[in-house]
């Protein structure tokens, strides 16, 4: 009884497993050592125009703050469309409809971002939104295919005895369903927004913006420190992206779990 | 089919809060099977009564319970409770105001104890306060500190614990009727006969109408006031008191799964209220150690039980191990298997096996302690019962031959234990 308790208490202390929590202390602070070293390196190297242009603070703050937004808003509409159209399909009657809907979404994976951004481009127009619906339908499918298996993994007793104390369907799905899926919902949507920092690289393509910039600049003009810093910084955005990921997963574990 | 028309609980005649249930010519038929699961079930289920279904699985026993909180619907059939057919109701509605309870106590993960018992009285839109309180009290009712495991969450309980609160869920709006799922099938057989003691001592209160799905027949002898006994598709082999299901099977059906130990099966039968308790000595908590052993040695005792201040047992100490000014409390939570005067001699028997004495503590009301359990007064008491049944059936003679105690007891049968 009494070894009992505190095992329960030692496994309440560790929630967070040593692992994790090497991430989540460790990620932020390499981040900033990387940053701090480019940053003095850009402050002290010897440029020349061109670089310097390309390099300026204001400009490389705009272009990663234009990269942040495609992320994040990207991220937006995958969760909300992808988490409501997961749930529906998890829900009786709309179940023979989860598999040519996760068929559709990965081959919304499956195709290579880079060409349907440019399709898409030249289909609708060129800016912020069209690459917002390129990247979203590439980040669908993690999203969905987590919330619909992991809804369809909750415990048929628990539901039941859900049900049985009489809650109504909508407040199972709320009280019950959903706070047990949500940590492997938001597993999904940490792997989405990785997938979207990645490709929002290619967003300066139909000028959408981002640091993607950086890199095409560097290529097309031959300037080898435009080209690494793009690299860098956005390396060290999708790491930040990531470690943000794992925090709302974390903060998105109801207790006692 | 037998059925008899004497309540077994009529005599104890507390206030009764359960209500009846009736089954009228219930079927339900499955999707794509051709044989009905519940074949024209009709069944009265008597207000304030513990009514277990028991048979082979598939037999559709579970059906028919979840059939009364409307988590199966009957395909043809009414079952009203309190007279009132249950579809007059949202099905929602209806099942807050019966409890439900599962293997396993089937708690929510992520609620916890507080929240998991509260879920009910939240729905049905109590006030925090009352909800509260409530919960307190459950966890009082069920055995569990408040203090200490309201704010726990269900993987930091054992798994009886777990269970305890799961029945604190199906009690929490108190309903007059509540249906219990195998509710101790995942607890070891220790645990599992404490958790029925607590039940029988919680309706000996309450008196609900309670429905009980089990496959252990022995458990259904010990829960039951009645025992609805069915074969495939529901149909009903007996449904009658425990004693007359024992003594009297409806049919070859009944007879091969009541088992053939039916004299073993009248262990579950006689209560620890019937065995002639043993005063061993006991001493309270805060007593002073030289008292409790000066009135253990004169009494002949080399061990004294430790109570605490409600008088519930809480360790049995030999006097070398008796030490310091005072009797203290057991250091660490000490589990002393105590077993209630509701238990089975079955279940005595059990706990004997564990305990470090010749005995076992027996508890009554409010868990306090009335005496020991040795295992001879049990023993005796078994050899008595089981001669008393033999010369009933007229077979004694033949199995007595060289039985000290049997001699002994067919020669005094009258100071036996009258039933």
């Amino acid at each position: 009884m009494s070894t009992e308790t505190t095992t329960a208490r030692s496994e309440r202390r560790s929630r967070l497993s040593r692992e994790d929590l090497g991430l989540l202390l460790g990620l932020p602070i390499l981040c900033a050592v990387v940053l701090g070293a480019w940053a003095i390196w850009r402050a002290t190297a010897d440029l020349d125009d061109i670089e310097s242009r390309a390099l300026a603070w204001g400009n490389i703050l705009t272009l990663a703050g234009e990269h942040l937004l495609l992320t994040v808003v990207g991220a937006l509409v995958v969760v909300a469309t992808a988490v409501p159209i997961g749930i529906a399909l998890t829900r009786p009657g709309m179940k023979r409809f989860a598999t040519p809907v996760v068929g559709v979404a990965n081959a919304g994976q499956a195709a290579p971002v880079i060409g349907v951004i440019v399709l898409f481009a030249m289909w609708l127009s060129f800016g912020f939104w069209t690459a917002i619906l390129a990247l979203s339908l590439y980040s669908f499918l993690p999203v969905l295919r987590n919330t619909i298996v992991r809804l369809q993994s909750v415990d048929p007793t628990l539901v039941e005895a859900a049900r049985g104390t009489g809650m109504s369907n909508a407040t199972v799905l709320r009280r019950v369903e959903l706070p047990l899926a949500m940590p492997v919902i938001m597993t999904g949507v940490r792997t989405a927004l990785v997938l979207l920092v990645g490709t929002a690289a290619f967003g300066t393509f139909i000028s959408a913006g981002g640091l993607g910039a950086l890199i095409v600049v560097g290529i097309t003009l031959f300037r080898s420190p435009i080209l690494i810093s793009g690299g860098l910084l956005m390396a060290v955005l999708a790491l930040l992206v990531d470690w943000a990921g794992r925090v709302l997963e974390f903060l998105a574990t109801p207790k006692g779990m | 089919m037998t059925q008899s028309t004497s309540s077994p609980s009529t005599e104890r005649g507390d206030a009764v809060s359960g209500v009846e249930i009736v089954f009228d010519d219930i079927v339900k038929t499955y999707a794509g099977t051709s044989q009905p699961a519940v074949d024209h079930l009709s069944l009265t289920i008597p207000a304030g009564e513990i009514v277990m279904f028991v048979g082979p699985s598939g037999c559709g026993k579970t059906t028919s319970l979840k059939m009364i909180n409307r988590l199966h619907e009957p395909t043809s059939g009414t079952i009203t409770i309190d007279g009132e057919d249950i579809r007059a109701k949202n099905a929602d509605e209806l099942r807050r105001h019966v409890g439900y309870v599962i293997q396993g106590g089937s708690l929510f993960p992520h609620m916890t104890v507080k929240q998991n018992i509260g879920l009910v009285p939240g729905l049905l839109g109590w006030d925090k306060q009352r909800t509260a309180e409530r919960v307190d009290e459950l966890l009082d009712l069920v055995g569990l500190k408040p203090d200490r495991y309201r704010d726990r969450f269900p993987r930091e309980l054992s798994g009886g614990q777990q269970q305890r609160v799961g029945v604190a869920r199906g009690l929490a709006a108190d309903p007059p009727v509540i249906l219990m799922d195998e509710p101790f099938g995942a607890v070891d057989p220790i645990t599992r006969q404490r958790l029925q003691d607590e039940l029988l001592s919680i309706q000996e209160e309450l008196r609900k109408t309670i429905v009980c799905v089990t496959h252990d027949i022995d458990e259904a002898v010990k829960l039951g006031d009645r025992i609805l006994i069915l074969t495939e598709g529901a149909k009903i082999a007996q449904y009658d008191t425990p004693e007359n299901v024992l003594a009297a099977p409806a049919n070859t059906f009944v007879e091969d799964f009541v088992g053939a130990g039916s004299a073993l099966k009248s262990l579950s039968l006689s209560r620890v209220a019937e065995v002639d308790l043993y005063d061993q000595t006991s001493v309270k908590v805060g007593e002073s150690v030289a008292d409790a052993k000066q009135r253990a040695t004169s009494a002949g005792h080399t061990s004294v039980v430790v109570l605490d201040e409600q008088e519930r047992p809480v360790d049995w100490l030999w006097l070398r191990a008796l030490q310091g000014e005072t009797v203290r409390e057991p250091a660490d939570e000490r589990d002393l298997i105590t077993i209630s005067q509701q238990a089975t001699l079955n279940d005595a028997l059990d706990s004997m096996l564990v305990s470090t004495h010749d005995g076992v503590p027996v508890t009554g009301a409010q868990d306090r302690y009335v005496g020991v359990a040795t295992f001879s007064a049990v023993t005796s008491l078994i050899t008595s019962k089981n001669q008393q049944a033999q010369e009933t059936s007229g077979d004694a003679i033949a199995q007595a031959p060289d039985d000290a105690d049997l001699e002994h007891a067919t020669a005094a049968p009258a100071d036996t234990e009258g039933s």
